[in-house]
């Protein structure tokens, strides 16, 4: 019988764990690449669901829920991890099994959490994973008497090692058994209600906790024959990595490798993509009729998307940083480090991820402020995060210093004048994120902050696996948003760019008489007192869509058929023949602040569950990016 | 129970707390009192989170690293693992010198 009921509905397992307790290691282990990453309802964290055919081959589905201390949420993330235990989604009973991971070597922490769990009457597996580094430690669990004493099966895994879960997945399958048995035999009526699940929680009281701490501490007494050696390496490398001075010099190198490393290493890749979009475009301007299809094809989505995809490789570089680092355990160090000189203008040291990831794309950037758990903390982030110099700035940045700063030595030949002009936009930046953190935390989002309370894990040896399948999930997600949302702008800009189509003996470039030609002139006027030309204004309007296309607009009004670095070339000629001076440098004063990203705005929307904030963002951005080109083409005009 | 919070709260003559050690120092846990923190949190959420991490009467702890500037936050060893925190949110770890 409970055959019929597992084949019908596979049994759904969850891992509950501690933050850095090799959970997602554990996952990739069962799963491999047989899983998905989803986001649940209504709120914007990821869901992580895989599954596997057991030993018996039962086929199980496997949910990787968010790192957590405590059933008693403090972010978005372990909210989650909470709502699912409790069977708190709609259509989401609570799962059949907890597979509660455990990090051997820190048992105390990680049975705090187990004991919580127990008391929701749940079917638990303990999985005591990272065995092997635990007995390294000369650390000795007696995992029969734990299991006795807890009440609940207790299998040493070591989630890194080949067959290491095996222990795990014969349990795995009686545990499910049992309870399909217990299930049926529980309630013979078809049960709407969530069966067994968990209803009466509440948030345990401090004196709760204080309770659970004993109990822990009961079950160490009996079980743990021998604490083993402390951490002495990790100790050892603190002492460097932590060190006041020495710490942060180290910090300041890992970014600058990574940064180089986000340039360099992404560069031949990004070519290839280059030259994969345009060969595609000659094809298919080569095989279609001259015509409306032709063009929305290749100028509109092939294009557009491409301008888009050709980030691929600087973004997987980047969060190979990112992920390796984290796997490590010094991304919480270099949190450490920051938290002081963050707090200098009211940012947490957690904000320091978020803002990292943004100098590649703020989409990626505003999805990893959910660590942080105070909203006020999370949406000072969120609002700052586009400010940082994101990889779409690139080309134009690129475009116009080539075109109007002369490549000549400065301080005595040690960098070059287009070097440093490039350093001082970064600059400009980060500087003027801060002072807009500084005033919202003066302002809007007053008050105290939010606690730092995070533990510093042992350092670990990444595991590739893990990172390899963190890194093919990113491409994909990246990629599927180019495949839907940016695609659909694409084709919306590329109306707007070519409908109405030009009269019959047209001098000018076709756009100029589209749509957006029609906003661009409309525009001009208010933009004339910044310096911008309509040429300008026309670029700015399907340049929301993403910053990056205006250089492609621009080489369409300069009425220019180069494409890709022949296009940057030729047309910083043209431009450099047609505006001055101030012009250029106005441009690019507002392309330090505008808000010029569809893609940010509505991952904005999603993070902060409504439009308020987006709306918010855009307008104060907007106001920044104008007076900043104002004073920069006044005091320009002016001086030279 | 050993669950209630310790009557005699507020600061103590010759009561250590938590942010007040150095580098090096080790100290026993006597006791979580949240009063004299001023934190952006509802009240009585900070002392649950410093027991959840581990901070709870009895805990060994050990100063092991300082951060700049101010020397603040501070890494932690409590028994088996390290934590960082900062100073002000410390105070609310009531210490004695260990033995």
């Amino acid at each position: 019988m409970s055959v019929m009921t597992s084949a019908a509905v596979p049994p759904r397992i969850a891992l509950v764990g501690n933050p850095n307790c090799g959970k997602t290691a554990l996952f990739n282990a069962l799963t491999g690449s047989r899983q998905k990453v989803a986001n649940y309802p209504g709120v914007t964290v990821e869901r992580k669901i895989g599954h596997f055919v057991s030993p018996l081959g039962r086929r199980v589905q496997v949910i990787d829920l968010p790192g957590t201390y405590s059933l008693r949420a403090r972010s978005p993330d372990e909210e989650v991890t909470r709502d699912v235990v409790l069977g708190r989604f709609a259509h989401e009973e609570s799962p059949d099994l907890l597979v509660c991971v455990a990090d051997a070597t820190n048992l105390r922490l990680n049975l705090r959490l187990v004991v919580e769990l127990k008391r929701l009457g749940l079917p638990i597996i303990l999985a005591l994973n990272m065995m092997d580094a635990a007995e390294k430690r000369g650390c000795r669990i007696d995992a029969a008497a734990l299991s006795a004493a807890l009440g609940v099966p207790v299998v040493p895994t070591v989630a890194i090692r080949r067959g290491g879960v095996q222990p795990l997945l014969d349990q795995i399958d009686g545990a499910v058994a049992l309870a399909a048995a217990a299930d049926a035999a529980e309630s013979p009526a078809p049960c709407c209600s969530p069966c067994g699940s968990p209803n009466g929680w509440s948030e345990p009281s401090s004196r709760e906790l204080r309770a659970y701490h004993q109990e822990v501490e009961g079950l160490l007494a009996r079980c743990v024959t021998d604490a083993g050696l402390p951490p002495v390496a990790t100790r050892r490398v603190d002492a460097v990595l932590l060190h006041p001075v020495f710490g942060l010099a180290f910090l300041f190198l890992v970014l600058f490798l990574m940064f180089q490393a986000v340039f360099a290493w992404a560069e031949a890749p990004m070519n290839l993509i280059d030259g994969a979009v345009s060969g595609l475009k000659d094809w298919v301007a080569a095989t279609l009729p001259d015509g409306a299809l032709r063009s929305l094809l290749t100028d509109g989505i092939i294009a557009g998307v491409g301008s888009v995809v050709i980030f691929l490789p600087q973004i997987l570089v980047l969060f190979f940083f990112i992920l390796v680092l984290e796997a490590t355990g010094y991304l919480a160090r270099a949190a450490f480090l920051l938290d002081r000189l963050m707090g200098g203008v009211g940012l947490h040291g957690r904000a320091f991820i978020p803002l990292l990831s943004s100098f590649a794309c703020a989409v990626p950037g505003v999805m990893a402020a959910r660590t942080i758990e105070n909203r006020a903390d999370r949406l000072a982030t969120i609002m700052i995060a586009p400010l940082m110099t994101c990889s779409a700035r690139l080309p134009v940045y690129t475009l116009l210093i080539a075109a109007f700063v002369p490549d000549r030595p400065v301080l005595g030949g040690l960098v070059g004048l287009p070097g440093l002009v490039m350093f001082a936009l970064y600059a400009a930046g980060i500087l003027s994120a801060l002072a807009v953190a500084f005033v919202l935390k003066g302002t809007v989002f007053k008050g105290a902050r939010e606690p730092l309370l995070m533990e510093l894990p042992a350092y670990r040896l990444p595991n590739p696996r893990d990172i390899a399948l963190g890194l093919f999930e990113r491409a994909r997600i990246f990629l599927a948003r180019a495949g839907t949302t940016i695609f659909a702008l694409m084709i919306v800009m590329w109306f707007l760019a070519s409908v109405p189509g030009a009269p019959e003996g047209a001098s000018e470039p076709a756009i100029q008489y589209s749509i957006a030609g029609m906003i661009g002139h409309a525009l001009e006027p208010l933009l004339a007192p910044i310096g911008f030309t309509w040429q300008i204004a026309v670029a700015l309007v399907p340049g929301i869509a993403a910053r990056e296309v205006a250089v492609g607009v621009l080489g369409t009004i300069y009425a220019l058929s180069d494409s890709g670095d022949a296009l940057q070339s030729s047309l910083a000629g043209a431009l450099a023949a047609s505006w001055g001076l101030p012009t250029a440098l106005s441009l690019l004063a507002w392309y330090v602040f505008a808000p010029q990203c569809i893609a940010t705005l509505t991952v904005v929307k999603r993070e902060t569950n409504g439009w308020f904030w987006p709306a918010v963002m855009f307008a104060y951005m907007i106001a920044l990016a104008y007076g900043a080109s104002f004073v920069t083409y006044r005091v320009a005009s002016a001086l030279l | 129970m050993s669950g209630q919070s310790f009557p005699e709260t507020g600061q103590r003559p010759g009561g250590r707390h938590l942010g007040e050690l150095r580098k090096g120092q080790r100290a026993r846990v006597t006791g979580v009192d949240e009063t004299a923190v001023v934190t952006s949190l509802p009240e009585g959420e900070l002392e649950r989170r410093m027991i959840e991490m581990g901070l709870v009467e009895g805990s060994h702890v050990e100063v092991l690293h300082e951060a700049f500037p101010g020397r603040d936050p501070i890494a932690i060893r409590v028994n088996e693992h390290t934590l960082a925190l900062r100073r002000a949110e410390a105070r609310a770890v009531l210490v004695a010198p260990a033995a």
